[in-house]
């Protein structure tokens, strides 16, 4: 029977294409509106590293003035980032099963074979187990030893844009380049890594949340063997001068991230009390004035309390289900006044042996064909939308020009929803048809 | 064939209540042509939409090919119209944009026949009513008289044990009206009991035997079994 309602559907379709039309374009552009502000809300509210969102901790504590609140707007919540007196610090426990420190530098790479100019790139100065940590894949080779965190060693692992640009692709591991002209040997290099958020730095500095990452690792000790100041988000308080890379280290300043892997609630809780013990040493030595504040995030309290998913996207969220709705409160009306202007045709089908369910089946199938067709339409419209939205937002560092991208599973997401949808708005125009009295119909011929 | 027994048919609405049919009893043999007349409003259209099971009554019994149908389901009511009863209408009923073919073949899809079989039932009933050439016309490129012819052939296609028409020729000029009711009396002789709606005196006189409706009461009817006996007396048998 399937084929025959099949026939039907498009005989029906051709007899008011019109109507088809309207109906297709409704579903179409309000599954598009879906699919756009789907897409952007799934990346801005997604957990890119959700598998271990139990197990990873940002580490904060309030080190700042006891005066004024870091941020006045939020004054409970401490520095995102720590001084480098208390990272160092925190980084010595081995309660964590893994840890790592980063900030942010500016570098450049030179002295690979046929390269005329120095490459300048960001560059993240990190500890080993940023690698293993955050789950960043490789290309080639793999990330430095813990090892080489201590000497620091002259190692480098290169984005996969860099190495393109510099190898032509080709393996570079245990080639050397210089990086900001000191001769670095190339451990790894990425694959492709996108995590979006880019949760480990959210700093607008670093590029905002939705940066892509950086092109070149390197040690984090690094940057104080070298004296090469952060170029990231750094943040000072009091009125100690801070002119030299000394008294860098030993002020106030807030400027390194660091991140923890605590795989058990035993051992976060063993680290948060180690956290709790430096700061009252601390407090007695005259710092941390501010009412203790030492906190682990998860990466997911992490995301919300940075207001990644706004109020603007659940707005735009919300709206686009109401235009949904609108489009399908629409089309459920349309249906619904061409199935009925073909009651005369479904009364004579049940005089002549329909049942009330194969009227009610050869109908819904007429909805399932229309809600594809909308959907395909929608699917269309959405890409474009997408794209619209990238193009509109490409040069800024607006967070809707960097997440705008096809995400195969939001649009699969909002595609069913709006599918399903459709389909469940057309079952009471299907059914009313099915309700059709032949003989009322019939009489009134 | 039929049998019904002291059926009764009322229409309420919040302020009236019209009593269609009421107490209305009658037999109808395998094999007869039944012509049932009346006025306007006597209540022919209900008996016709509650024989074709097309509508629910309120008290009272119905048989139909020796089967008790009055309180089926709905479904049940389709299984039976579409497997049992076919239906000839005034206004034809076609579906205007299936071809003869596609029109023919709705209540044999609703069977679900194999598709040969379909295509051999549809030849033939086509081919009975003298349209087998234009298979793949729609209604509206055929005269009323042809379409009629069609809704016919739709109707003998499952070759029902009962064909229903409620003033099949109502549309018709005279005619073309011969022709059909020509059509309905070659059916009948095939076997086919039918029950004809009419108000027309003229093609009442063609049937073998009419029953008079006013106020839902049927008023004049020769006894069925009078019928059967002085048939059965001809042909030298005893009834039933």
């Amino acid at each position: 029977m399937l084929g025959y309602y099949l026939r039907l559907a498009i005989k029906s379709f051709r007899r008011t294409p019109g109507l088809t039309a309207l109906m297709v374009a409704a579903i179409g552009f309000g599954i598009a509106a879906c699919i756009v502000t789907l897409t952007v809300y799934h990346t801005m509210s997604g957990n890119p590293i959700w598998w271990k969102n139990n197990v990873l901790y940002a580490v904060t504590m309030d080190s700042w003035d006891p005066n004024h609140a870091y941020d006045p707007s939020h004054p409970q919540r401490a520095p995102d980032m720590l001084t480098y007196r208390d990272a160092t610090y925190l980084y010595g426990s081995d309660i964590p099963e893994r840890k790592t420190l980063m900030a942010f530098l500016l570098g450049s790479l030179s002295g690979a074979p046929g390269q005329t100019r120095p490459l300048p790139v960001m560059t993240r100065a990190t500890t080993a187990g940023f690698f293993h940590m955050f789950d960043v894949p490789f290309e080639y080779g793999g990330p430095w030893a813990a090892a080489a965190d201590r000497g620091p060693e002259p190692v480098i692992v290169l984005g996969r844009k860099e190495n393109d640009r510099l190898f032509g692709g080709a393996d570079s591991v245990g080639r050397t380049i210089l990086w900001n002209n000191l001769r670095f040997r190339i451990v790894g290099v990425l694959s492709h890594w996108n995590p979006q958020p880019r949760f480990y730095d959210l700093t607008a500095s670093g590029g905002g949340a939705f940066a892509k990452p950086e092109n070149a690792f390197v040690p984090f000790r690094w940057g104080p063997t070298l004296a090469r100041w952060p170029m990231g988000t750094m943040s000072c308080w009091g009125s100690a001068p801070v002119h030299t890379y000394r008294e860098l280290l030993g002020s106030n300043c807030v400027w390194i991230t660091m991140w923890v892997q605590l795989p058990t609630a035993a051992r976060r809780e063993r680290f948060l009390n180690f956290m709790n013990a430096y700061w009252a040493e601390q407090r007695k030595a005259g710092r941390f004035q501010r009412p203790r504040n030492n906190h682990l995030w998860k990466v997911s309290q992490w995301l919300r309390i940075h207001h990644l998913v706004t109020t603007g996207s659940r707005l735009l969220l919300k709206l686009a289900f109401a235009f949904l709705a609108v489009c399908l409160i629409n089309t459920v009306g349309v249906l619904l006044a061409k199935f009925l202007r073909g009651a005369s045709i479904a009364g004579i089908r049940r005089a002549l042996g329909a049942s009330r369910r194969q009227i009610f089946a050869q109908h819904l199938l007429e909805v399932a064909i229309l809600s594809l067709a909308g959907s395909v339409l929608g699917l269309a419209l959405g890409a474009l939308g997408l794209r619209g939205v990238h193009a509109m937002y490409a040069h800024t560092i607006n967070a809707y020009g960097a997440v705008a991208h096809f995400d195969p599973i939001g649009v699969l997401w909002a595609l069913a929803l709006a599918a399903l949808s459709t389909l469940l708005a057309g079952l009471y125009p299907a059914w009313r048809i099915g309700q059709v009295s032949p003989a009322t119909h019939l009489k009134s011929q | 064939m039929l049998r019904m027994q002291d059926i009764s048919k009322i229409y309420r609405t919040d302020l009236i209540e019209t009593h269609a049919l009421r107490d209305f009893s009658l037999r109808v043999g395998q094999g007869e042509f039944v012509a049932v007349s009346g006025p306007s409003g006597s209540g022919k259209t209900t008996f016709l939409t509650i024989a074709g099971l097309l509508e629910n009554f309120d008290t009272g019994t119905y048989e139909l090919d020796g089967r008790d149908v009055s309180r089926l389901t709905d479904d049940g009511r389709s299984r039976i119209r579409n497997e049992k009863i076919g239906f000839i209408f005034q206004g034809f009923n076609l579906i205007p944009d299936l071809d003869l073919f596609d029109n023919v073949d709705v209540p044999l899809r609703y069977r679900r026949m194999k598709a040969d079989e379909r295509r051999k039932r549809i030849e033939s009933a086509l081919d009975l009513v003298g349209l087998a050439s234009r298979m793949k016309h729609l209604p509206s490129q055929l005269s009323g008289g042809q379409q009629q012819r069609v809704a016919i052939a739709r109707a003998i296609a499952g070759d029902p044990a009962l064909i229903l028409a409620d003033e099949p020729t109502g549309n018709l000029d005279s005619l073309m009206a011969r022709q059909i009711m020509d059509l309905l009396e070659k059916i009948n002789d095939m076997g086919t009991t039918i029950v004809l709606v009419t108000h027309d005196p003229e093609l009442a006189r063609r049937a073998q035997r009419n029953i008079h409706i006013v106020d839902g009461l049927v008023i004049d009817s020769p006894p069925y079994e009078a019928r059967e006996s002085q048939r059965a007396a001809r042909a030298g048998t005893s009834p039933d």
